[in-house]
């Protein structure tokens, strides 16, 4: 550790030390981690305005130009924007003059934006086009001369896209997105997205933790037939079904996916006594469970992350992109956008809709996920000194032929030490 | 036939919300009829005309496979709702069915007894005469905000 981390704990007489963190030790997480605010700071500078690739939106919400969504980078505000040109451009949401938020709502069509506060008025690529009373009223006031519009603006953002999805990176050293992604993992990527795409709706999920307790949760593949009942007791996913997980070689990016398997064995868990499995609970209307082998692989479902801030998700046919956004220590907001395909026959709008009852925010499959970060949150309250234990599988963090692993989750501390330096 | 009047729609909504808030889930499916649509979304979502919801069910069945899935598989801590429904305004009646709007106020109170503002919003309601009774043939709603907080559990 070679910054200075004041966990907060050793202010306290009688309090245990803080724990340091060894280098290269990934199945030991500090639990002051999730809890310093010297630490989300650091995360905005090195993380999110760091050397990686930030999800910001989807191709299919930015269609026209003069089409923006405001979002975020960490806790940067942003604009994305299709400008007449086509392409997308995207810059920080803050006026050159005083700092104030340029877009003020969610999305929309512009030809310009102006910021309320003074009228300054900038273009879809977030250049400064003008600036109320410049040269002043009567010969008075105004700009001085030596004042010039193209030295001010707010900070830019690179963009790349990638079958449809849309990130945006403040450093000129970052990868290409391909390689920032991994072969594999932009494979896995290209698999899904592999037509226009159709936005079916919006939430945001507010998540009661720390935003990287949800990333590790997503990267939990030991969890997924645990915690989440619904999947076991219908067979959805199981870690005997057939399946496997990749991490990227940078650790940032993982897959995790399953297939169709008939054959695997029926009594796992109910041998070993396990909360999952319940007997006789069978659904009255089981279109839900359906699945329709869309992507011709049998693959009934793949969970895909990409550092800091990104999960596709294919449950079945229920598709969904989730940007992760810390909103402070404590708090982070969880952005679903479902979709579908351009060219979906009305059976499959109705199955999508159908299956979207497996995610979001009430999903039979994932509506434990917004709770248990919280647990973990209140549970470690005073144990800034203490740590968690990510063990499974092992210390490796390359792609395993089976899910009881914590691997994907050993990959998101290797990345994310690296970036922070930490 | 019954005339469907103000009375009887301000009925069935004081009886729906009851039915939930008492915690009285498995005749929560009663009130709708077979062929019903029930969803839950967002403003935001229907002024872009976003299909999706973030409960979606389009058969009683659905609606009784929720509060078995609730009941049995999912996990999430002990809470309960608290509606408060404002006045109904009826938008259009033929002889067969009456849509109308309800606003609705949603407190959820943890086991701890922290109560929060959970949801705010607008039930917009298709209201069908089954026998002597009034069922939701569909009901959505609306919330204000986008924004869900930890998780939607019990149903709206």
């Amino acid at each position: 550790m070679n910054i200075n981390i004041d966990t907060g704990a050793d202010t306290l007489r009688n309090a245990a030390p803080a724990i340091e963190w060894p280098k290269d030790e990934l199945t030991r997480i500090p639990y002051w981690i999730y809890q310093n605010p010297e630490i989300l700071a650091l995360e905005q500078q090195r993380i999110y305005e760091g050397l990686v690739w930030n999800f910001l939106c989807l191709e299919a919400e930015l269609k026209e130009p003069g089409d923006y969504r405001a979002t975020f980078v960490g806790s940067m505000p942003v604009v994305v924007a299709r400008d007449f040109d086509d392409e997308i451009y995207a810059f920080e949401n803050r006026c050159a003059h005083r700092g104030a938020l340029i877009v003020l709502d969610s999305g929309g069509k512009a030809r310009d934006f102006t910021c309320v506060y003074h009228a300054w008025n900038y273009d879809l690529k977030g250049n400064l086009k003008a600036v109320a009373f410049e040269d002043g009223v009567n010969g008075r006031g105004g700009m001085p001369k030596s004042f010039c519009r193209s030295e001010h603006g707010p900070r830019k953002l690179r963009i790349a896209t990638f079958h449809g999805l849309v990130f945006g990176s403040l450093s000129d050293d970052v990868p290409p997105i391909e390689e920032y992604f991994g072969e594999e993992i932009a494979a896995r990527i290209a698999r899904v997205l592999r037509k226009p795409l159709v936005v079916t709706g919006r939430t945001t999920q507010v998540l009661p933790n720390n935003w990287k307790l949800y990333f590790e949760n997503v990267k939990d593949t030991y969890h997924a037939s645990l915690l989440h009942t619904f999947f076991t007791t219908f067979r959805i996913n199981r870690l005997s079904q057939k399946g496997g997980m990749v991490v990227d070689p940078s650790g940032g990016n993982h897959a995790s996916f399953s297939y169709t398997d008939k054959d695997a064995p029926q009594d796992d868990y109910a041998a070993m006594g396990i909360r999952s499995e319940i007997e006789g609970l069978t659904l009255k209307d089981k279109s839900l469970l359906k699945c329709v082998d869309e992507f011709g692989d049998g693959g009934n479902m793949q969970i895909l992350t990409v550092f800091p801030n990104f999960v596709l998700q294919q449950i079945q046919n229920t598709l969904a992109v989730r940007q992760i956004l810390p909103k402070g220590l404590h708090q982070t907001a969880l952005n679903w956008t479902t979709f579908g395909f351009d060219d979906d026959t009305p059976e499959m709008k109705r199955l999508r809709l159908q299956q979207n009852n497996l995610a979001g925010p009430a999903g039979y499959v994932s509506m434990e996920d917004g709770a248990v970060g919280g647990f973990v949150q209140r549970g470690i309250t005073a144990a800034g000194s203490e740590g968690a234990v990510v063990q499974m599988g092992g210390s490796g963090t390359t792609n395993e032929g089976t899910r009881a692993t914590e691997a994907a989750i050993r990959g998101f501390w290797k990345r994310y030490r690296g970036l922070m330096n930490i | 036939m019954n005339v469907i009047t103000l009375d009887r729609i301000m009925a069935v909504q004081a009886a729906y919300i009851r039915c939930i808030d008492s915690g009285a889930l498995e005749s929560w499916p009663e009130f709708f009829t077979d062929d019903c649509l029930y969803k839950v979304t967002t403003a935001e979502n229907e002024r872009n005309g976003f299909e999706a919801g973030i409960v979606y069910a389009d058969s009683r069945g659905m609606l009784a496979d929720r509060i078995l899935a609730l009941r049995e598989a999912n996990v999430y801590e002990q809470q309960r709702y608290r509606h408060i429904v404002g006045l109904p305004s009826i938008i259009k009646q033929s002889t067969a069915d009456t849509e109308c709007e309800t606003p609705f106020f949603v407190l959820r109170i943890m086991h701890d007894g922290q109560t929060d503002i959970f949801a705010t919003g607008v039930y917009v309601d298709t209201l069908r005469q089954v026998g002597s009774d009034l069922k939701f043939s569909r009901k959505l709603a609306v919330c204000d905000s986008s924004r869900i907080d930890t998780l939607l559990a019990i149903p709206l």
